[in-house]
């Protein structure tokens, strides 16, 4: 992306008539809002998405009504409405966390997005520490939930905001572990080089790599839809348990932030799901057939709908037995994944 | 507050939380309120209060007509509205010396089974959005309101039907409601092989209800728990077949008990199952019911027009989807009952609560109070 950047910068007489800083905070403003725009995009599609899969699972219709065909316009109406609340603060809550805490939440999420690249070359920021950054930047959500829990000054947020900080943080070690696997094949951090390194058809995938990276993959799925707080992990926001769990006393725009970080956070662990196991962008063909953003969103769509569908079908787990799959289950299973795979790299050097 | 440097780790001082679970939490099942004391996530201990929802029926029952208790009955267990009314109406018959016509028995039968299963498909619903399952509630309320159509057509009414009187029914069913209710069943039986394999052995279903909130048969017996939950514990015992009224005697059924198939005999997934199994009985009876149902009268004929039972008193118990429901009746010879006092079978689940909820996580809890199924319309009356 700077590349390009730089060559828009340098191809335009407007922008080179102005200083270089000016030109590049502009680039960082308008990039900045590209991922802003990106993610509220993904977050209402996938509002929209899990409504109509919701509702065929259940034998429902669904939103039908607004917007003309399929109910496309539910989700912008509803965020209108959220937007247009009234933003209510509980007289006892701690003011200012409270109004940060979805802030942070949604920061956490948006950070991601930038780094995720959705093509060959295809991304706002090409880090080279793409994936650390990822696993880094993903983890500051749990401070806002933690934050809203305790800043509603209500048990059951408290509740939810505990129970999100010890599954969130346990689940960090499984998702991290999974994926220090494909890394060491990869022998890189850079999220744009591991996708390139796919390239060629579906057996150069990383799942498809090695059995341990096959395995790793699914790891990493169960500990991913934990630390995003889907079904069967949704503790934080047990209704059934917890009333709302840390949500409870957010309204209007606050809890659509929270909201919206959640789905939001569906596509990003799709995605980095899709670029570290499934081939990136690259077609299941030795040829691409089709452009790379079109094979990684349907990967990536893919994806989703499978959670989708979990989320619908399953029951909750409860919290010792969340920690004990976590603890006992995962983290030695990962571990001895991540052994596998140095002695396969050992065994059959370059390969 | 400033750290004092003298504290060691042992000398913290920790305190047990009192949570307030209701009247609004969403799986308190209507306005139940649960004060529980909690260390973390443990359960410490629960203190049921209820009476959010007394609407004085059993006072307002004294100033109206024998017949006019009916619609009080219905909004009782509302979701067993029908059965409610079976055991009225039994009662003041019984009272009168008024048989009932054949036909209408059958009609009654019949209600009170479809009820039944409606009556469970809630429990199963709930029970599921307890646990973190959502679409077993979609799918158990598009079965459920096929039954509710059917009650629509013979009766009017969706959810308070009003439809047994003293001495009959207040309306004949119609070959196409026989036919109705056929082609239910016909929908019905496989749909509970699909529950089975949507809800009750999904693997996290069993992880969560199996061995949780165990009732050990002696301590059912000692609450006086009747319906699934006596029956989850072990205990076949079903009015239906036991103390047989109407005319349940006729037919030839099962008695579903929990045996600890996935965990303890008594545990949440047993009661629970029970009721799975008792809707397959339920279909069974119907069936019989269908085949056997004669022509003729649906309410007797002679029914007096002022009912003035004589002066005495009775008791009458009959099996709901939840449990025992009692009638005690007295008359004094007069156009109203002089006193109604219902043994409520949700009442006494309910009970056993605080005992079996000691030391158990919040969600365990939730799962204890959906698998018991109350229905607080009945406990506060």
């Amino acid at each position: 992306m700077k590349e390009w950047v730089d060559g828009l910068v340098e191809g335009s007489s407007l922008l080179q008539s102005l200083p270089i800083e000016v030109s590049y905070f502009l680039a960082m403003v308008f990039f900045s809002l590209v991922a802003v725009g990106w993610m509220a995009i993904c977050a209402l599609f996938f509002v929209w998405l899990e409504r109509k899969v919701s509702a065929r699972i259940q034998s429902r219709l669904g939103p039908v009504y607004v917007g003309g065909r399929f109910g496309w316009a539910q989700t912008p109406a509803d965020a209108l409405k959220l937007l247009m609340k009234e933003d209510l603060v509980p007289e006892s809550a701690d003011r200012l966390l409270f109004n940060i805490a979805p802030a942070i939440a949604f920061m956490a999420t948006l950070l991601t997005f930038v780094a995720i690249p959705i093509g060959n070359g295809l991304v706002i920021a090409d880090l080279d520490i793409g994936i650390f950054f990822i696993l880094a930047v993903s983890s500051l959500g749990v401070i806002g939930i933690i934050m809203g829990g305790w800043a509603s000054n209500s048990k059951w947020s408290l509740y939810g905001g505990m129970r999100a900080a010890s599954q969130i943080v346990s689940y960090e070690i499984p998702v991290a572990l999974s994926l220090i696997g494909v890394v060491m094949i990869a022998g890189t951090l850079n999220l744009v080089e591991i996708g390139r390194g796919q390239a060629g058809g579906i057996w150069n995938w990383y799942l498809f790599k090695s059995p341990f990276l096959f395995a790793a993959g699914i790891v990493y799925f169960i500990a991913a839809l934990a630390e995003v707080n889907r079904t069967p992990f949704d503790l934080p926001e047990a209704e059934s348990e917890l009333v709302s769990g840390y949500n409870t006393e957010y309204s209007g725009m606050k809890f659509a932030f929270f909201f919206l970080a959640e789905f939001a956070n569906l596509f990003v662990i799709s995605a980095v799901a899709v670029v570290m196991f499934l081939g990136a962008w690259n077609s299941f063909l030795p040829w691409q057939i089709l452009p790379g953003p079109i094979w990684f969103l349907g990967k990536v769509f893919f994806l989703v709908l499978v959670i989708m569908w979990l989320r619908w079908t399953l029951p909750r787990l409860r919290v010792d037995q969340l920690m004990h799959t976590c603890w006992k289950v995962l983290i030695p299973i990962s571990m001895v994944l991540l052994i596998g795979v140095g002695v396969q790299m050992w065994l059959f050097p370059g390969n | 507050m400033p750290i004092d440097p003298t504290t060691r780790p042992g000398d913290f001082r920790t305190e047990e939380m009192i949570l307030n679970m209701g009247p609004q939490h969403p799986s308190t099942h209507g306005v139940l309120r649960l004060e529980v004391t909690t260390d973390g996530e443990v359960v410490a201990a629960v203190r049921p209060f209820m009476g959010y929802l007394h609407r004085c029926f059993e006072k307002h029952s004294e100033h109206v007509s024998w017949t006019g208790v009916i619609p009080y009955t219905d909004r009782m267990d509302y979701l067993a509205a029908m059965n409610n009314n079976h055991g009225y109406v039994i009662a003041v018959e019984r009272l009168l010396g008024l048989e009932v016509p054949e036909r209408a028995e059958y009609i009654r039968v019949i209600m009170a089974e479809l009820n039944r299963i409606a009556s469970h498909l809630v429990a199963f619903g709930t029970f599921g959005n307890d646990i973190g399952a959502v679409t077993p509630l979609v799918w158990s309320f598009r079965d459920r309101e096929l039954i509710l159509d059917i009650f629509e057509k013979a009766c009017g009414a969706r959810l308070t039907y009003n439809y047994y009187r003293i001495g009959g029914m207040s309306g004949d069913l119609t070959p196409d409601m026989l036919e109705d209710v056929r082609k239910f069943l016909d929908y019905f039986e496989p749909r509970l092989k699909e529950y089975d394999d949507l809800l009750s052995y999904n693997k996290i279903f069993l992880e969560r209800c199996a061995g949780v909130g165990v009732i050990p048969l002696n301590m059912a017996v000692n609450y006086g728990l009747t319906g699934p939950a006596l029956r989850g514990s072990g205990m076949r015992w079903d009015l239906r077949r036991d103390d047989p009224y109407s005319i349940y005697d006729r037919f030839d059924f099962d008695i579903p008990v929990g045996e600890g198939r996935k965990g303890e005999i008594g545990d949440c997934w047993d009661r629970y199952m029970v009721r799975m199994w008792e809707m397959a009985e339920s279909v069974k009876i119907l069936r019989q019911c269908l085949a056997q149902i004669p022509e003729g009268e649906y309410m007797h004929p002679k029914t007096p027009k002022s009912i003035k039972p004589p002066k005495g008193e009775i008791y009458v118990r009959v099996e709901n989807p939840r449990g025992e429901l009692g009638y005690y009746l007295i008359s004094e010879g007069k156009t109203s009952p002089f006193r109604v006092k219902v043994r409520s079978c949700c009442f006494t689940n309910l009970a056993v609560t605080p005992a079996i909820s000691q030391g158990v996580m919040i969600a365990d809890l939730v799962a204890i109070i959906g698998s018991l199924d109350i229905v607080l319309g009945e406990i506060d009356r």
